[in-house]
């Protein structure tokens, strides 16, 4: 065991970061996009698109960031990674392609608009339930020979990984919806809220049947979670769940406008902790720890240097946009 | 039925469709990003309308082709995982860090500078707004250095060692940053995405000149376009001569594959204008050839000797057919957009910049000859450095994944129809907007004619009070775009 913050020990901790950060700024872009066909046609749907229109090329920079930074950082993962999970990358990838064009097209032209909205709901539902079954394939364990993966085109569907594509449809939508519900008024975030109460239920359903699954799926699961007396830190994660979820209750109760999307995201990040429970040191899960998968030490120092410097103005002048572009929104864009 | 050399076909086929579609937005952003600056400066110097009304008309047009490139350059950024896995594996070590620092330095600022840019113009004031304009344009900027220093590592590596299992591991930086070949692949580049721009705008700038030779707008964007592709075509002619040098320096076989020079010639190679390159039989059909001129251009000195590919082992021969052809149809293209330069300039001198029929035409016809010239330009360098992936070093057969030729062929199907769709939409969005004439309009007078379209180009959102001083935006005295009355249903 090399000593705990060594250079691959921190960047498996950036490579985490940029995906939390994708999945919290991208997670309630595609959520609007799964809930899209539930809000009316005209100017709730422009609202809708116009809340996120001037931010969504950012935060989708972050998956980005997360591909290219394993691919530096941990080379060996990639390529096991990417290989194994083909079809479900190349959904995403076209998938994201209709979304994102999505947010151009539909003002250009009137008469397709229809489509468009159709392309950025079906691109949304798509891209998320391609990344929940990557997550859920990457959790239940990779065929690994050599330096290469030795699986079958198929491997990666599972009841499991289903199950993890689901969900994860379902919390993105309850990310969009409290999103919507701080970046709307009137009529529509009264819909917003309802969307979201029944989303907060169904995304804690489906955290527990993850939870409950995981697991089962292999010993070495069972242990990182319930070995003494590391239950001691692990029992704390459900612990925090239920307070975060009670917490989001009762904002949307209160009608506060902020609370119920902080604690959606709580709710992720207390979802990827638990992830992160469950893997670490691994990168390929029982197959890949990231050691074994790490560049030499000359890439990981060279980077490590830029994203010190660079992350923390990087999400400077993001909250700056977002700050520009803060309060509700109304249903006219720059078109 | 298939097999792996056919997968990895399939595999090179993808790479090279995607790649090439994606590279076509690029290309147009990277110049547009620096024209809107220019324009957006202009304006805010001279205070002239036209400036503005050329800002805004464009700035549809990039946010279109930006968004394209930014879409399908997702593709590219984990194609090299699902396809290319052996090479990301061992190249990862270099080429990832490379495309790790493009994100972090180029990919945010751009799309971080977008969103003001496009919806900020009454949110914050005109001095931000422009920081904001300008930020976006050194994005495209630091994005092209980056990409182009990958690519060119791969094309001429250095400043590395090999480890034991095979991994390309970093030795220096700059020698890596800084091969051999990148400087003169960047300045080709980055001046071919300026021409390629300069042309469309020219084209778009023709186009109305002939539909309404007084349009002010159509007179000021083809001046400035004429001006650049003038300046622009020389300077990149004799980029692309210096480019050919150092790649005969450090690709020979890739200057034998562009040249057809299959045999050698020890006292003086011809230059090939035209030929039918024969790979099975190493020779060129039916050639029209200058004696010796090959090695005027590449030596400088009509006999000096030049090495053909029958001095390579033939298993490290790149297709000549196709090398062949793409690099004379970039050559072609690069001396008509000269011409274009030379003729726009003879009626600019003669005072006939506006009227010239002829010369609109020309610039019409010459618009989309950027986009084939740098296509053309790309396939040129990336199937000459075949068949290796990183040069001499990494053999493209070895780099792939363990692929099934089925899963790429459904897959690239895949991608060719999505791609059709959806980018030849998105073209046929950019070509209507490109058929509206810029009206020019004051900046009072700016909703009037968005009102008839119903796409006010204006921020988006209700804020308690406008950000800045009205005054202070672009666009005047209206604020942001208030819903503060609610709608019937709303009541």
């Amino acid at each position: 065991m090399t000593s705990f913050f060594d250079l691959p020990t921190i960047w498996a901790f950036v490579i985490a970061f940029a995906v939390f950060a994708y999945v919290v700024m991208d997670g309630f872009d595609l959520g609007l996009g799964i809930l899209f066909p539930a809000f009316a046609p005209g100017p709730h749907r422009d609202r809708v698109m116009n809340s996120v229109a001037p931010v969504w090329d950012g935060n989708e920079t972050w998956l980005v960031l997360g591909g290219g930074g394993l691919m530096a950082a941990f080379p060996l993962a990639y390529a096991i990674i990417l290989p194994a999970l083909y079809a479900p990358i190349i959904a995403m990838l076209l998938a994201l392609i209709f979304r994102g064009v999505a947010f151009e097209f539909r003002w250009r032209d009137a008469r397709h608009r229809r489509a468009w909205d159709f392309a950025f709901t079906a691109g949304s539902i798509v891209a998320t339930l391609a990344q929940g079954i990557t997550l859920g394939a990457l959790l239940q364990g990779i065929a690994v020979e050599g330096r290469s993966y030795a699986g079958g085109w198929w491997d990666w569907l599972t009841p499991f990984s289903l199950l993890v594509g689901v969900s994860l449809v379902i919390g993105y939508a309850l990310l969009g919806a409290t999103w919507l519900v701080m970046k709307t008024d009137g009529v529509l975030q009264l819909q917003c809220r309802s969307l979201a109460f029944r989303l907060g239920i169904a995304t804690l359903v489906c955290m527990a049947a993850v939870s409950a699954a995981t697991p089962f799926l292999s010993g070495a699961y069972y242990e990182a979670w319930f070995a003494w007396p590391r239950v001691l830190f692990t029992a704390q994660v459900p612990l925090l769940v239920l307070i975060c979820a009670a917490a989001f209750f009762h904002g949307l109760r209160r009608d506060h406008d902020y609370t119920p999307f902080l604690m959606a995201l709580a709710l992720f990040a207390l979802g990827l902790a638990g992830l992160g429970v469950s893997i670490f040191p691994h990168v390929v899960p029982q197959a890949v720890t990231i050691w074994d998968a790490a560049a030499p030490d000359a890439s990981l120092s060279f980077m490590l240097v830029g994203a010190a410097v660079l992350i923390p103005i990087i999400l400077g002048y993001t909250a700056y946009a977002y700050w520009v572009f803060r309060g509700k929104t109304g249903h006219e864009g720059y078109h | 039925m298939f097999d792996q050399a056919d997968a990895i076909l399939l595999a090179r086929i993808q790479f090279a469709f995607t790649v090439s579609f994606h590279f076509i937005f690029p290309a147009l952003s990277i110049g547009l990003a620096s024209y809107l600056a220019v324009l957006e400066a202009l304006w805010l110097k001279t205070g002239r309308t036209v400036y503005l009304t050329l800002f805004k008309y464009w700035l549809k047009i990039f946010a279109l082709a930006f968004g394209m490139g930014v879409v399908s350059g997702i593709v590219m950024s984990y194609q090299f995982g699902t396809n290319w896995s052996v090479f990301s594996d061992k190249a990862g070590p270099v080429i990832g860090p490379l495309m790790a620092y493009e994100v972090m330095t180029a990919f945010f600022l751009e799309a971080g500078f977008l969103g003001v840019m496009l919806f900020g113009m009454n949110r914050v004031g005109r001095g931000l707004h422009f920081a904001a304009t300008l930020m976006v344009a050194i994005g495209t900027f630091i994005s092209a250095f980056w990409i182009l220093s990958a690519n060119s590592w791969m094309q001429t590596p250095a400043g590395f060692s090999i480890n034991e299992v095979g991994q390309f591991v970093p030795e220096s930086w700059l020698e890596i940053i800084f091969n051999p070949s990148f400087p003169y692949r960047l300045a080709h580049t980055v001046l071919a995405a300026y021409l390629t721009t300069a042309l469309v705008v020219g084209a778009v700038g023709a186009w109305h000149l002939l539909r309404d030779r007084r349009n002010e707008a159509a007179r000021v964007m083809f001046s400035m376009a004429t001006g650049l592709v003038m300046v622009a075509a020389p300077v990149q002619i004799f980029a692309g001569d210096l480019h050919g040098l150092n790649t005969l320096e450090h690709q020979p076989a890739k200057v034998m594959a562009m040249e057809g020079h299959f045999e050698s010639h020890p006292d003086g190679a011809p230059l090939i204008l035209f030929g039918i390159p024969d790979q099975e039989a190493g020779e060129v059909r039916y050639q029209i050839a200058i004696p010796k001129a090959s090695s005027l251009i590449l030596k400088h000195d009509l006999n000096a000797p030049l090495d053909g590919l029958e001095t390579v082992p033939r298993e490290d021969w790149p297709y000549v057919p196709i090398v062949f052809w793409s690099f004379r149809i970039m050559v072609a293209l690069g001396f008509l957009m000269l011409a274009l330069g030379g003729f726009a300039l003879v009626q600019r001198l003669r005072g006939r910049l506006h009227t010239s029929r002829a010369l609109h035409r020309f610039a019409l016809a010459m618009g989309p000859s950027g986009f084939v010239a740098v296509i053309a330009g790309w396939v040129t360098t990336e199937v000459g450095r075949q068949p290796f992936t990183v040069y001499g070093l990494l053999r493209t057969a070895q780099s792939a994944s363990p692929l099934e030729a089925p899963a790429v062929a459904t897959s690239l199907l895949i991608f060719i129809i999505v791609y059709f769709i959806v980018f030849g939409t998105g073209t046929l969005y950019i070509l209507k907007l490109m058929h509206k004439a810029p009206q020019t309009t004051t900046p009072d007078q700016t909703r009037d004619d968005e009102a008839e379209e119903h796409q006010p180009v204006r921020a988006a959102g209700i804020t308690p009070a406008p950000a800045v001083h009205a005054g202070r935006t672009i666009g005047g005295r209206h604020g942001p775009g208030t819903h503060a009355s609610p709608t019937r249903e709303e009541r």
